[in-house]
């Protein structure tokens, strides 16, 4: 039987080659796809465009005190475009311009009163500084990221800020408590005494005071405070730090090895493309021998359903082997690819095929043409796919049960684990959903087979 | 009945599909060199017999008893139209164990005339010679027993004489030819003897002749006449 698959599989081969549009649809379809992703990929996801206006003067500062933490425009700018990739406009009409094109999610404007606002946060009439974001709503969306990108860049500036005025805050409770100098600006430098210089003073004054002076207790009273406050204030250094941001964040993994978010997308890539390569090309093969009327005869022989059967899993697992391989090199260009654990990459692309062949086999015996069989295999295998991207938490713990039960019984999920662990190390484990693959194999083989009497 | 053994035999074959009885207690034989039409209305069991007798089916009764390799003809051409004509003849004498699959594939080639065609993908050939290639598989592994399923069907006159000269030569060489038609002059013509079903059951067994005068107030009737008289005298 062996050899006789061998030739049912040359056959079918020959027949793929003599068919360009199915090749073309079947290949480059999902090619193009996997390729369309990796270009998503390639562009830098975690920083999104966005337009920005400073029309803050060149020579204006934010200078929190005296000492060393001065803001301008040009700070502004780079802690900015550190965190976005800044695609800078001349003037407010441009940059409405390019958030309605969408060239741009966003667009952010420092007004030229920005800094004028900030320093007047130290005077007796304060004023609150704004930035301007101008926003694409037509998107909900992307409207709902923007907002929250841009949210978040704000915090973080204003964290900023709160961090280094805590910082100046702490310099002068440092100079109170140990002196040293000051600058004032047009004054010069001035030599302060601190409380803890002011104490010892005090001490060898105290000693040349009589006891029994009214002076002594108030130059006792004086030293006393002194002291208390030069070793008290010490202390609220760190709660002064602490100001800027007072909760911090420990994160701890307690269920899912996720992949990195490339890795992630990588194998959705290329389990999509696994699942329309396949399962398309299985069924659409096995309802071809009945369509062709040469079913009947080629089972009489040796061969027999059970060989056919085994004949079009093997034509899936080398065809989706060709495609998937194929895609990954293409990607190759535009991402990067753990070419190191090919071995695994491999035994996924084997596996999840054998998987997505048995399926298209139970669809083509069941369908016994290809035209039913082909709208039968999109038609159940795209919702199945979306179902299995469907995290937990957005919909209700028992509706997501019930996915999870759906999802294990369709060989797109295990095939997605099984290629986000081959692809990233820090991904699920290859077993499980190698071995969930083979009793999915088994299952829908058995129903091909069966579906295979009334062929 | 020709004397010597059987090339094939059918002892009390039944085939059901759900409720509806296809084939009921049909026993028959052929001979060596036979040409055995298998005629009778649509839905008689003319095909399922001859599927039971090419081990496409299993019968739910009976049994069936070869002495040698059977060839199949189905009615519907059974190949490959995105193949060439060389290459589903090289194909199916592989799936078949044929011993020297090329030497089998240019005996088929000259036996079938189609040695010019031999390179064209078998969807661009006219239907009657998609048929010859369809009869040409079915000779592939030299069988003793070929069974024909309707094989005028598509087939013009001069198409058709020429495959009945083939089918003779066959039948001449010691090959026990069973083909079910139709065309009740086919055999009439051709048939050493008829098997007429009718409801999935043999009504009768034995020459044109016999039939002929089987059914009563034929005499001036031709044998399609006779036939369909025969078949009403009995109820079907």
């Amino acid at each position: 039987m062996g050899t006789d698959v061998r030739w049912l599989l040359a056959k079918d081969l020959r027949i793929l080659r003599r068919s360009p549009l199915i090749v073309g649809l079947l290949i480059v379809y999902p090619v193009a796809l996997g390729v369309l992703i990796g270009f998503a990929l390639s562009g830098d996801n975690s920083k999104p465009r966005v337009a920005f206006l400073n029309e803050v003067s060149s020579t204006q500062q934010f200078q929190i005190g005296s000492g060393d933490n001065e803001i301008d425009r040009d700070l502004a700018r780079d802690e900015l475009c550190s965190r976005v990739e800044c695609v800078d406009v001349s003037s407010r009409e441009e940059a409405v311009q390019k958030v309605e094109d969408g060239d741009v999610i966003a667009a952010l404007i420092l007004p030229e009163d920005l800094l004028d606002k900030l320093n007047s946060l130290a005077t007796l009439n304060p004023q609150q500084p704004q930035v301007e974001v101008l926003v694409n709503q037509d998107d909900p969306l992307k409207a709902s990221l923007v907002d929250d990108r841009i949210q978040a860049l704000i915090t973080e500036a204003n964290l900023i800020l709160a961090q280094k005025i805590s910082d100046e805050a702490a310099n002068y409770l440092d100079l109170l408590v140990k002196g040293g100098n000051f600058s004032i600006p047009l004054v010069g430098d001035v030599d302060i005494l601190g409380l803890n210089r002011a104490a010892t003073l005090l001490d060898g004054v105290a000693k040349d005071v009589p006891p029994d002076s009214p002076a002594a207790d108030a130059l006792a009273q004086v030293n006393k405070f002194a002291r208390l406050a030069g070793d008290n204030l010490h202390f609220a250094l760190p709660l002064l730090g602490a100001i800027a941001e007072p909760i911090t964040v420990d994160k701890q993994v307690v269920a899912g090895d996720t992949a990195e978010l490339d890795t992630f997308a990588i194998a959705v890539a290329v389990t999509v493309t696994l699942m329309f390569v396949t399962v398309l090309l299985v069924a659409g093969s096995l309802a071809l021998e009945r369509e062709e009327n040469a079913f009947a005869r080629v089972t009489r022989g040796t061969v027999g359903p059970g060989g056919l059967l085994t004949e079009k899993l093997l034509l899936g697992v080398v065809a989706s082997l060709a495609v998937t391989l194929l895609l990954l090199v293409a990607l190759t260009a535009l991402v990067s690819i753990a070419w190191g654990r090919t071995p695994l990459i491999l035994a996924a692309i084997l596996v999840g095929g054998a998987g997505f062949a048995a399926f298209g086999a139970a669809i083509g015996a069941s369908a016994k043409e290809v035209r039913a069989s082909s709208l039968l295999a999109f038609m159940v295998s795209l919702p199945i796919a979306f179902l299995s991207l469907v995290p937990s938490g957005t919909v209700s713990a028992g509706v997501f049960h019930a996915i999870e039960i759906v999802r294990a019984l369709f060989p797109f999920d295990p095939a997605l684990d099984a290629m986000q662990g081959a692809l990233d190390a820090g991904g699920p484990g290859l077993g499980v959903p190698l071995l969930h693959l083979a009793l999915i194999v088994a299952a829908y083989g058995a129903l091909a087979r069966v579906a295979l009497r009334r062929f | 009945m020709a004397e010597g053994a059987a090339a094939i035999e059918a002892h009390g074959v039944g085939k059901r599909f759900g409720d509806r009885a296809a084939l009921r207690d049909v026993s028959f034989s052929a001979a060596p060199s036979e040409l055995l039409a298998v005629i009778g209305p649509n839905g008689a069991g003319k095909t399922t017999l001859l599927s039971i007798l090419a081990g496409i089916r299993e019968p739910d009764e009976g049994s069936v008893s070869v002495g040698g390799t059977v060839g199949w003809v189905p009615q519907a051409a059974a190949l490959y139209r995105r193949l060439t004509v060389a290459e589903n003849l090289r194909l199916f004498a592989r799936l078949e164990g044929v011993a020297d699959v090329e030497a089998a594939v240019e005996r088929m080639l000259a036996q079938t005339s189609l040695g010019d065609r031999s390179d064209d993908q078998v969807g661009t050939l006219s239907g009657g010679n998609q048929q010859r290639v369809n009869i040409a598989i079915g000779l592939l592994s030299a069988p003793a027993v070929l069974l024909l399923d309707e094989p005028s069907t598509g087939l013009d006159p001069r198409q058709r004489e020429r495959l009945w000269e083939f089918v003779l030569g066959l039948a001449g060489s010691g090959t026990t030819v069973i083909y079910s038609t139709h065309m009740l002059l086919e055999a009439e013509r051709y048939g050493d003897r008829l098997l007429v079903l009718a409801d999935g059951e043999r009504v009768f067994d034995g020459t044109a002749d016999a039939l002929h005068a089987a059914a009563p107030g034929s005499e001036a009737r031709d044998f399609e006449a006779a036939f369909v008289r025969f078949l009403a005298e009995r109820g079907h």
